[in-house]
């Protein structure tokens, strides 16, 4: 088999790779679905049934994507500069945590809007802090920051644990390993009524507009894409990697953060060691399936959440394991990496 | 403080050493052969996960051990065909392909694991490896306990080693496959094929890593459960560079390392009022400390994450 690169990329070819993707990718693990004794197009209408067949399945999945977006944006940020920022798991435990502690009751008598911006805005510098770490060591040493950000995660978890079995321990939990709770009033309202949906998820469709505008509309924007695109290139135009670097690191790390908050703020408000099924993985994925494009981590968001969410109900349907959603989106991304190869590359006839 | 100091003379603390260092230099091996090529694999935990889960399955169903430990290595080596044909084939990210096998492989792991063994039921136990005393010399005194009353393949993983360090530093083979992580167009210009040198060194890497895995499921512990490798692959990658990319000094990164772990366990029963977590953490501050200590000396192959492509520059 021979390679050529293709002299022209066309928009048409780039929005049918994730769609190639996902469908390779479910027809992977249809095969697996069928090992397990199940009719593979039954699993996968159960799934959709359970990711949208009723109102609450379709506020359910959207909740599971609210913190994906945040953890996709920060992947894709991260990755449009090649910061390979893995530690998205870690800056959302952070994230959370943080959120817990200042939102249970350092901020009573303050506005209440101006308390909830405060208890982001924290979360966001604990996300920010916890990967400029990395990132410096990065650009000091030159040590990868693939390893130290996924050592961190491990760090961070066990932290996290050592607070909530601590000095953040909910003392009224019966003694469950839980933080003590962010302050009812600082918790997000419903944005669909008698649903777990929150007004969160406005803020995580908000950030990627922000996001968008700043890769695209900036001279930052330029530069962070710049350095992805060709390190030495930019450095030889005059573009400072070492400045560029870590403010896409602060960036990143902020919207993890976010996420960590909003689940909190949104969702449990507490903290435990299980408050995240891998959303800072499951956020690598998402950005990749969007081609690292911040409109795109949107709709990718919202497809890993419906699979996490239909295998749930398929899986008490049918009793296939519910990890054929890991299956399904990590071949997606697997899948993904091949497709956009296609788009760059030609085999030679 | 004497008890934590007593501890050290204990010869059982240094049999565990050595044991929980087993799947570590398995991992930073396979690790280590892989960059030496030039190809960094980030599918280790996910190879790892599968080599624990698939040799503890293989036994779990009736196979032998070792015919347990074999299948596990298979498994991981055609999960190395994968990230070699992605990263060598294809030329793509070695980063985001390396994460992108390690979820798929713990995922499908899991799923298997969940097929046979339904949720809510106990993880069923299999007969694990027991030690092997070597005649006469696991009678010594102190070291007879350390070194020569180990489980099989403890002994299989120090021979891997002397095998890897021959191998890289006296052979033909060796040198081939460190032109290839240095400068793999030298290489084809001595005639080798450095695409074909990288996918070998991928898949054997592989197979060690997957050995590593399975150690855990099949000796260290005598079941299977998710989450069990805990980040181990990722430790072996940090020993890579901690050890300058030499096998010798992976070997005794990794038992250095595992010191600490068997120490920071039995310190845990002895000091008290120190929360259990900061001890847990210990292992992987250690990691990024000794990356921070390495970084300023370290040789990294020049090739390493350098695609190679035919005719290309």
């Amino acid at each position: 088999m021979r390679l050529e690169r293709r002299t022209h990329t066309s928009t048409k070819l780039v929005l049918t790779a994730p769609v190639v993707a996902i469908f390779v990718s479910l027809s992977i693990s249809g095969i697996l679905i069928i090992l397990a004794g199940v009719n593979p197009f039954l699993a996968y209408l159960e799934i959709l049934k359970g990711a949208f067949g009723s109102k609450l399945a379709i506020t359910e999945t959207l909740t599971r994507a609210c913190p994906l977006i945040l953890t996709g944006l920060a992947a894709s940020v991260a990755f449009k500069a090649r910061l390979w920022n893995i530690g998205g798991e870690g800056q959302f435990y952070i994230g959370a945590l943080v959120a817990a502690a200042i939102g249970n009751n350092l901020l009573i008598g303050i506005p209440i809007l101006l308390a909830m911006v405060l208890v982001m805005i924290s979360s966001m510098i604990a996300g920010a802090i916890l990967l400029a770490g990395p990132a410096f060591l990065r650009l000091r040493f030159g040590i990868d920051e693939v390893v130290t950000t996924l050592l961190l995660n491990f760090i961070i978890i066990l932290f996290v644990g050592l607070m909530i079995e601590g000095p953040l321990k909910d003392p009224f939990a019966f003694g469950w390993p839980q933080s003590v709770p962010v302050d009812r009033s600082l918790r997000f309202s419903d944005l669909i009524p008698s649903s777990r949906l929150h007004n969160g998820f406005l803020i995580a469709v908000f950030a990627a507009l922000i996001i968008w505008t700043i890769i695209t509309k900036t001279s930052f924007g330029l530069k962070a894409r710049a350095t992805g695109l060709s390190p030495k290139a930019a450095a030889f135009s005059g573009i400072s990697l070492t400045k560029t670097i870590m403010i896409v690191a602060l960036i990143s790390g902020a919207l993890a953060g976010l996420a960590g908050a909003i689940e909190v703020m949104g969702v449990t408000g507490y903290v435990t060691t299980t408050l995240s099924p891998g959303f800072g993985y499951a956020g690598i994925v998402v950005a990749m399936l969007a081609a690292l494009h911040p409109g795109g981590v949107i709709i990718s968001a919202v497809f890993i959440a419906s699979i996490f969410i239909g295998a749930d109900a398929m899986s008490r349907a049918t009793g296939v394991p519910s990890f054929i959603a890991d299956v399904i989106m990590s071949l997606s991304l697997l899948a993904m990496l091949i497709a956009i190869f296609f788009t760059n590359y030609r085999i030679k006839k | 403080m004497i008890e934590a100091l007593e501890i050290l003379t204990n010869a059982s603390l240094w049999s565990a050493v050595l044991r929980i260092a087993t799947p570590l230099i398995f991992g930073v091996l396979g690790a280590l052969l892989c960059e030496r090529a030039g190809v960094l694999n980030l599918a280790i935990e996910g190879i790892m996960t599968m080599g624990a889960m698939i040799g503890w399955l293989a036994v779990y169903l009736g196979a032998d051990l070792w015919t347990g430990l074999a299948i596990a290595a298979a498994s991981g080596a055609a999960l190395g065909l994968l990230h070699a044909f992605l990263t060598v084939s294809l030329s793509l990210s070695q980063h985001v392909s390396g994460l992108g096998i390690t979820l798929f492989a713990s995922s499908l792991a899991y799923f298997v694991y969940r097929l046979v063994v339904t949720v809510g039921s106990l993880p069923p136990s299999i007969e694990p490896f027991q030690p092997i005393k070597i005649p006469l010399l696991s009678k010594l005194p102190f070291i007879g306990e350390i070194f020569f009353s180990q489980m099989g393949p403890t002994y299989l993983a120090i021979i891997a080693v002397l095998i890897m360090i021959y191998v890289l530093n006296r052979t033909p083979l060796g040198l081939a496959i460190r032109m290839t992580g240095e400068n793999p167009h030298a290489v084809e210009a001595q005639g080798l094929n450095p695409i074909v040198i990288r996918i070998v060194a991928i898949v054997v890497g592989s197979a060690l890593m997957a050995l590593g895995g399975s150690f855990l499921t099949t000796a260290a512990f005598n079941s299977f459960f998710p989450e069990m490798v805990q980040g181990r692959g990722w430790i072996c990658i940090a020993l890579v560079i901690f050890a300058s990319w030499q096998p010798g000094k992976a070997f005794f990164g990794a038992i250095l390392f595992s010191f600490f772990d068997a120490y920071q366990l039995r310190l845990q029963h002895v000091v008290e009022d120190v929360p259990y977590q900061l001890f847990l953490m210990a292992p992987y501050v250690l990691s990024i400390i000794a990356l921070i200590l390495v970084s300023r000396r370290a040789k990294v192959p020049e090739a390493l994450m350098a695609p190679y492509r035919r005719g290309e520059r």
